[in-house]
């Protein structure tokens, strides 16, 4: 098996997998957190959909480079998602349902009606669940997930504080004189940043596993905001590469092999911090 | 040090309470009173800008407020140690900076041990009890400001001991120069601690010195009152 593995390693495509997976896994970690403490996680579930339509979208319009349309869309759809939640006409929840199953039924019809391909259904399953290997990576798409993340990194690194305040008490920041709509917006660029990204990885239905589990996994063990950042980005991280390697050498799919990683590591510290809380 | 003249206030152009009119100097114990749905949490969002007036004005000469929310469902499971929220009362001094200085790690466990709670730094601020959770909250208002404290319903949920506990933080920290506003239900405590009151209510506006307000037709209607006119 380490054969095997070694083997693998030799080839650049391989390595740019596990770069990517990383990279991916580290991002939706830092911010899932936050998301699912601000009772966000269904606007993640929201966006990966919309994201989801965009690329159809793009699809259908042929664009070389699909992150050009995506990446805006989602950002603005997150911007917009966040501003509703606050609004009591509609309900944020509702809102982002209506958006995310709207998008998603546009994107598909899109896809069906207009695309080229000959295998749509093939096409719309690996969107929707990650393309069955990321081993097709171009170097491009290498290269924009190291520029993303790396935004994502250092945006979260510097507004910690920032996040940690807004994530406890929003209306306290106000008070104070601070914008906490200004930071809630960066929150919100952000995790319409790791969606785009992630849809390569695990596809647009199952980003949001990669967001949630890792946090919930860490919240159910920890107890100061620090270090349950810190445990889940270790956590969604050692699930990606496991999620990889073992979607590698048995040849199962990508995104739901690190889904499956991410769920059983949660049941072990779900099951684990009760046990100690007991 | 506040100044409001003929406030309206309301959520989307309905007016809940108007013609709000009231002031508050360096060192004064307010505390603004008045049923269910008069209005007082709206008048508090308002004040710190969480929601737009519907016309008058507010008149701030401090920036920094330190709020003492009530406590929101999100809070009561928040995986986060007492210091990690105190510290985060720092936010508006942070400037551009990313990261907090050693001027406010030492304002923060000033504050923490002046609400007698230093020792709890560590401890998940899940774990702990209502009066304690309210002691770190009030540490972090007051690390936001040394001036000006906004008390939203702070006991609301403490038993009568914790709840005279925390009357009596408050009474010191005024006593100690610090402004303090504060909404609350319990009339009869109120009136033993402040200097001043507002109350709201559908017909009639009151503002003045508690003494005042205790001589007041408004407080005779709810069961207060010195009862010097017989």
């Amino acid at each position: 098996m380490i054969k095997t593995l070694q083997f693998y390693f030799e080839f650049t495509l391989v390595r740019n997998a596990f770069i990517v997976g990383v990279l991916i896994a580290l991002c939706s970690s830092l911010l899932g957190v936050t998301l699912v403490l601000k009772r966000y996680s269904f606007i993640g579930d929201g966006l990966s959909h919309v994201a989801f339509g965009a690329m159809a979208v793009a699809t259908v319009l042929k664009l070389a480079d699909q992150s050009v349309l995506i990446l805006p869309v989602t950002v603005i759809t997150a911007i917009l998602l966040l501003k509703s939640g606050q609004n009591a006409k509609i309900k944020g929840d509702a809102a982002t349902a209506m958006i995310s199953v709207g998008a998603l039924a546009v994107g598909y019809m899109l896809m069906n009606v207009f695309s080229a391909s000959a295998n749509v259904s093939g096409d719309v399953c690996s969107t929707l669940f990650g393309s069955t290997s990321i081993l097709t990576l171009q170097v491009k798409d290498v290269v924009l997930c190291l520029v993303l993340s790396t935004v994502v990194i250092v945006l979260f690194v510097v507004l910690y504080n920032r996040i940690f305040a807004v994530t406890f008490d929003e209306n306290f920041v106000t008070a104070t004189g601070k914008s906490a709509d200004f930071y809630n917006l960066m929150i919100a660029v952000m995790i319409a940043i790791v969606i785009v990204l992630g849809m390569n990885l695990v596809g647009s239905l199952l980003i949001s596993a990669l967001i949630i589990f890792p946090a919930l996994s860490s919240m159910s063990l920890l107890k100061n905001f620090k270090s349950v950042v810190i445990l889940s980005a270790i956590m969604s991280v050692i699930c990606a590469f496991i999620g990889i390697l073992v979607s590698i050498l048995l040849s199962t799919p990508v995104g739901s092999t690190i889904v499956v990683c991410d769920m059983i590591l949660f049941f072990i510290c779900f099951v684990t911090g009760k046990v100690k809380g007991a | 040090m506040l100044y409001v003249k003929n406030l309206s206030i309301g959520y989307e152009g309905k007016p809940v309470a108007e013609d709000i009119n009231f002031s508050v100097k360096e060192g004064d114990f307010l505390c603004i009173v008045g049923e269910n749905g008069a209005g007082k949490s709206t008048l508090i969002k308002t004040l710190l800008r969480l929601t737009k007036p519907l016309s008058g004005e507010i008149v701030f000469k401090e920036d920094g407020i330190g709020y003492l929310p009530q406590q929101t469902v999100v809070q009561r499971d928040f995986p986060a140690s007492v210091w990690e929220i105190a510290l985060s009362g720092n936010i508006s001094k942070l400037g551009v900076r990313p990261f907090y200085g050693a001027e406010e790690k030492k304002r923060t466990e000033d504050n923490l041990k002046r609400m007698g709670i230093w020792h709890l730094r560590k401890e998940c601020y899940r774990n702990l009890s209502g009066g304690q959770q309210q002691r770190v909250l009030l540490a972090r208002a007051l690390c936001a400001s040394e001036k000006l404290l906004v008390l939203d319903e702070p006991v609301s949920g403490l038993d009568p001991k914790v709840t005279a506990e925390f009357y009596d933080l408050t009474k010191e920290l005024n006593k100690a120069g610090i402004t303090i506003v504060m909404v609350s239900h319990d009339i009869k405590a109120i009136t033993e601690f402040s200097d001043h009151i507002l109350h709201i209510g559908k017909e009639n506006v009151f503002f003045g010195t508690t003494d005042e307000y205790l001589k007041s037709s408004i407080a005779k209607e709810i069961g207060l009152g010195s009862g010097e006119e017989g």
